[in-house]
């Protein structure tokens, strides 16, 4: 990128964030509170892109790590006296990482429709147990989430939209911030370099000397904990988790959201977060059947606008989805 | 005890036969046009959906109760039609893409059909009061089996009799098995492939909505069954192999029958052991039971 460029993105990317913390002073408590769960949705799909955008890997079961992190979070609260949030973000990485670790390690070895038929899977089993298993997971009512202390703070005492559009806006703010440099990081290493070489021409990268099926496998767990991470800031506002969050349309809407935003570009998936989350609200306030409208959406995108909205925006091509989809003019 | 093993077998057998259809649905497009349609499980919602219809305009008719059974069966063939504008007007569209694309084309489908079957049948469960035992129970070695079980399995077993003889026997069926081979040089040898994949498309959407018909007498027609039957059928066509028509039989019963029998046993494990299985077959033996590149 040249530097003017890269200078011009750079204030944009200041003025959205400098926006988004002004949010509450300016906006309705009720578009604050939407940002909530645009908030926690934007740290997962910078997990999902990095396995689709960067890797090439497309998950279709990547849910399953929403209600691993939202149910630690919720367990946590529900059966121990922890309340901090700090200590369920934590356990929500630690135990997302764990299972993906465990389901990385079966699915990786897998690449195109088969990756995403062995996720699937996993995401549906996992949805099972949270159904089945009743006396864990409260079954298809789910758990309660008690409001957490953020900080070492109690604030139990706060009237709740306060909480919620007050210190739990700034610290969900705090964390996509955190994980957007890691993220950041982690695509412009060497290690991120590794992955596109992966993505495109796996046989060279074996030939390089990169093990191809270890290299994903760290992507994979990578991802499943900003998932986590994610899942467990989820459940905090709703004050409930429950199975449908690990359900397979979910997944499926997780990668609608990156395709939405844009998979070849960094903040594609979060742009996609944003829309999807606020044009769903729209749609539904003056029209009961959302899902006819978002479905038509996804399939003008996948025929006309593949790169999404990053897409539309930016004139010039990215090498990655003249990659994907060779007919593309 | 042979009573309840029958009990649950036959209950199992059942599903596996309107399993069956929708998977073979599935494969049908898979190996042909080699997209995963995950819209088959709303095809099969939209049969169920017409069904009910169908048979609530018969029931105002006044005709013969025996008879239900064909404006049924005729209403989840006809709605089958659908598929034709769907793929001319949607799914022609991503041949040529990644597998992505043309997953979330499907993923689209299936969020839109969603919508237009509340839209026109409402969100309450609807259901086709009374036909169900129209003709009767049968005993079957000790057990009360309804006829109306055993006569969507026999249909099945025609049906499935039928594909085969389709895809063995006869000029489309041979250039159905030469495109799912090779689709470049069926294309070089003269076949008109916009008019193949319109067709087959159409025949996995028909196999879809007529599963869906079938099961209405038994069950109540609701919005969320679409996207419910699709991991089972993905089950089935896993453990099958992906594309295989044979597969799409064994498939359906094992998925059919354990699943019965895990509910009647241990009810928490019902659907968590067909993906435990699915997930053992895909890391063991990933083209399935009969997995290969034809169908």
């Amino acid at each position: 990128m040249k530097p003017r460029a890269s200078a011009m993105w750079g204030a944009v990317l200041a003025a959205v964030i400098l926006g988004i913390a002004l949010l509450p002073l300016l906006a309705p408590t009720y578009y604050v509170l939407l940002m909530l769960p645009f908030m926690a949705l934007a740290v997962v799909l910078l997990g999902v892109n990095l396995l689709f955008g960067y890797t090439g890997l497309v998950s279709f079961g990547h849910a399953l790590f929403i209600g691993v992190g939202a149910y630690a979070g919720a367990f946590l609260t529900a059966h121990t006296t922890v309340r901090s949030l700090e200590v369920m973000l934590l356990a929500a990485a630690a135990l997302g990482a764990a299972v993906a670790a465990l389901v990385g390690a079966l699915c990786v070895r897998y690449v195109k429709i088969y990756f995403g038929m062995l996720t699937l899977a996993f995401g549906m089993v996992f949805y099972t147990f949270l159904l089945k298993f009743y006396r864990l997971t409260g079954g298809d009512e789910g758990m309660r989430v008690l409001r957490p202390s953020l900080l070492g703070q109690n604030l139990d005492t706060m009237p709740k939209t306060d909480y919620l559009a007050g210190p739990y806006y700034y610290y969900s703010l705090a964390v996509l911030v955190i994980a957007a440099l890691v993220m950041w990081r982690i695509v412009r290493s060497p290690f991120g370099l590794c992955l596109r070489t992966i993505r495109d021409n796996p046989a060279k990268a074996e030939s390089l000397g990169v093990s191809v099926t270890r290299y994903r496998w760290y992507a994979f767990v990578i991802s499943g904990v900003f998932g986590a991470v994610g899942g467990a800031l989820l459940g905090p506002p709703t004050g409930n988790v429950d199975p449908t969050l690990a359900y397979w349309t979910s997944s499926g809407n997780l990668v609608f959201m990156v395709l939405l935003g844009g998979f070849a570009n960094f903040f594609g998936p979060v742009l996609g977060a944003f829309v999807f989350i606020f044009l769903q609200d729209r749609v539904m306030s003056t029209f009961p059947y959302w899902r006819l409208v978002f479905g038509a959406i996804l399939a003008f995108i996948v025929i006309f606008a593949p790169a999404g909205l990053m897409g539309l925006l930016s004139r010039r091509r990215p090498a990655e989805v003249v990659r994907v989809i060779p007919g593309v003019r | 005890m042979t009573q309840n093993l029958v009990n649950v077998v036959m209950s199992g057998v059942f599903h596996a036969a309107i399993l069956f259809l929708v998977a073979a649905g599935l494969q049908v497009v898979f190996g042909v046009q080699k997209i995963f349609n995950l819209a088959c499980g709303s095809f099969y919602a939209l049969g169920a959906y017409t069904g009910v219809s169908a048979v609530g305009w018969y029931a105002g008719t006044g005709g013969p109760p025996g008879l239900f059974l064909l404006p049924l069966a005729l209403g989840g063939l006809l709605v089958g039609i659908v598929g034709l504008p769907v793929e001319r007007g949607l799914l022609r569209f991503v041949y040529d893409r990644d597998e992505t694309f043309q997953l979330l084309m499907t993923f689209a489908l299936v969020l839109m059909m969603e919508d237009l079957i509340r839209m026109t049948w409402g969100t309450a469960p609807r259901s086709t009061a009374g036909y169900y035992l129209t003709y009767g129970q049968a005993r079957l070695l000790g057990a009360t089996v309804p006829v109306y079980n055993l006569v969507v399995i026999a249909a099945s077993l025609v049906i499935a009799a039928g594909l085969g003889w389709l895809l063995t026997r006869t000029a489309f069926g041979r250039i159905m098995r030469a495109t799912a081979d090779n689709r470049e040089m069926a294309e070089a040898l003269g076949v008109d492939m916009r008019r193949v994949y319109a067709k087959v498309f159409t025949l996995g959407t028909a196999l879809g909505t007529l599963g869906g018909a079938l099961v209405i007498p038994a069950t109540a027609a609701m919005s969320e069954m679409g996207i419910e039957l699709i991991v089972e059928a993905f089950a089935v066509v896993v453990i099958g192999g992906l594309g295989s028509m044979r597969g799409a039989v064994v498939g359906a019963l094992a998925v059919g029958v354990l699943r019965s029998v895990a509910i009647s046993v241990y009810p928490e494990l019902e659907m968590l052991l067909i993906y435990l299985i699915v997930i053992a077959v895909l890391i063991l033996r990933p083209r399935g039971l009969f997995g290969a590149s034809a169908i």
